[in-house]
């Protein structure tokens, strides 16, 4: 009886898991719709955490009306511009090419473009500075002595 | 010499947008709402539940929808500014009482003064997210045609509403 009792206690903490979270359950397909959703969406009051995953009170009733738009049979991009109306391209996490963001998306490609120019300017302007060396005589004989040792010398370097 | 030009130029621009980007706060975002009409609403009032009010009955009133709650840290700061601007009857408060229960809403009230014409109680947030609330107080300046003009982000000083506000409400009621 006792070690029966004691199975069951151990039964127990099985029966008490997620107390929490409940809404969740309610329709799992348009939760994971609109948890897609949200990852790309900033959450305003926490700013570098997206909509999905902030804990803010804000971020929970933003939540609610995305899953009641979404019931509502409203597309994607019909919730994100109903937000972007509200709260400014700034809820984006993926700012739109804009006028006033040219320089975000294409700024990067700018610099390195003027770099490639620089280098290629730099190269030219030292091909011509730096003139070519012709090796006397004496200096090739040198040079080629000391690249191509006789094989001899090679051989004392080993014993 | 000029070996040297050309990185401290650069470095001389970088600490300038660092600089700039020191004095910039994150917390404002611009709203997308400015020169748009304002939202229509219809809520009922915090302190006779019974009664309804509307945002469509202001048209043709130049007037400040100031968004609180009992809750709201900064709102405490607030209250003075609004207390002064309401008792100069330049231009009619109403407010928000956002996200917030009755009780709490109507307390604070008792407390620390009323300078609302009436308030409203938005106690889901709904009105909050048509209006691009993401942090009380905002205060927005709202014109005759019912169009907002300008949306204030956290406490109203006295500084904003010299400089800012009181001269934009004139403004727009000679218009």
């Amino acid at each position: 009886m006792k070690y029966l009792l004691i199975v069951l206690l151990c039964l127990l903490p099985t029966f008490t898991y997620a107390g929490e979270a409940k809404d969740l359950a309610e329709d799992p397909v348009l939760e994971k719709r609109m948890v897609a959703l949200a990852q790309n969406l900033r959450c305003l009051v926490c700013q570098n955490e997206s909509l999905a995953s902030s804990r803010s009170g804000l971020a929970e009733d933003l939540r609610r009306e995305v899953r009641e738009q979404m019931k509502k049979g409203l597309t994607d991009q019909e919730i994100i511009d109903y937000l972007v109306s509200r709260y400014g391209d700034f809820v984006l996490f993926d700012p739109p090419v804009k006028s006033y963001t040219l320089l975000l998306w294409y700024g990067p490609f700018a610099l390195l473009l003027l770099g490639l120019i620089g280098l290629v300017f730099q190269l030219r302007k030292r091909k011509n500075s730096v003139p070519e060396n012709q090796l006397s005589a004496e200096e090739a004989q040198r040079a080629d002595a000391l690249l191509n040792p006789p094989k001899d010398s090679l051989k004392d370097l080993e014993t | 010499m000029m070996r040297f030009l050309w990185p401290f130029v650069i470095f001389v621009m970088l600490a300038g947008f660092l600089y700039v980007g020191l004095g910039l706060n994150p917390h404002e975002v611009p709203s997308p709402l400015i020169n748009k009409p304002a939202p229509a609403f219809t809520l009922p009032q915090l302190h006779e539940s019974a009664k309804q009010f509307s945002s469509q009955d202001m048209k043709g009133k130049v007037w400040l929808l100031n968004m609180w709650a009992s809750w709201c840290v900064s709102c405490r700061e607030e209250h003075p500014v609004l207390m002064a601007l309401a008792s100069q009857n330049i231009v009619p408060i109403y407010g928000v009482d956002y996200k917030d229960k009755r009780e709490d809403g109507e307390e604070w009230l008792r407390h620390g003064g009323d300078p609302y014409v009436l308030s409203v109680s938005d106690t889901d947030g709904r009105i909050g997210i048509d209006y691009g609330v993401y942090g009380v107080p905002e205060t927005y300046v709202i014109d005759k045609q019912g169009i907002i003009r300008y949306k204030q982000i956290g406490a109203v000083t006295h500084e904003s509403l010299q400089k800012t506000i009181l001269p934009l409400v004139a403004e727009l009621q000679a218009k």
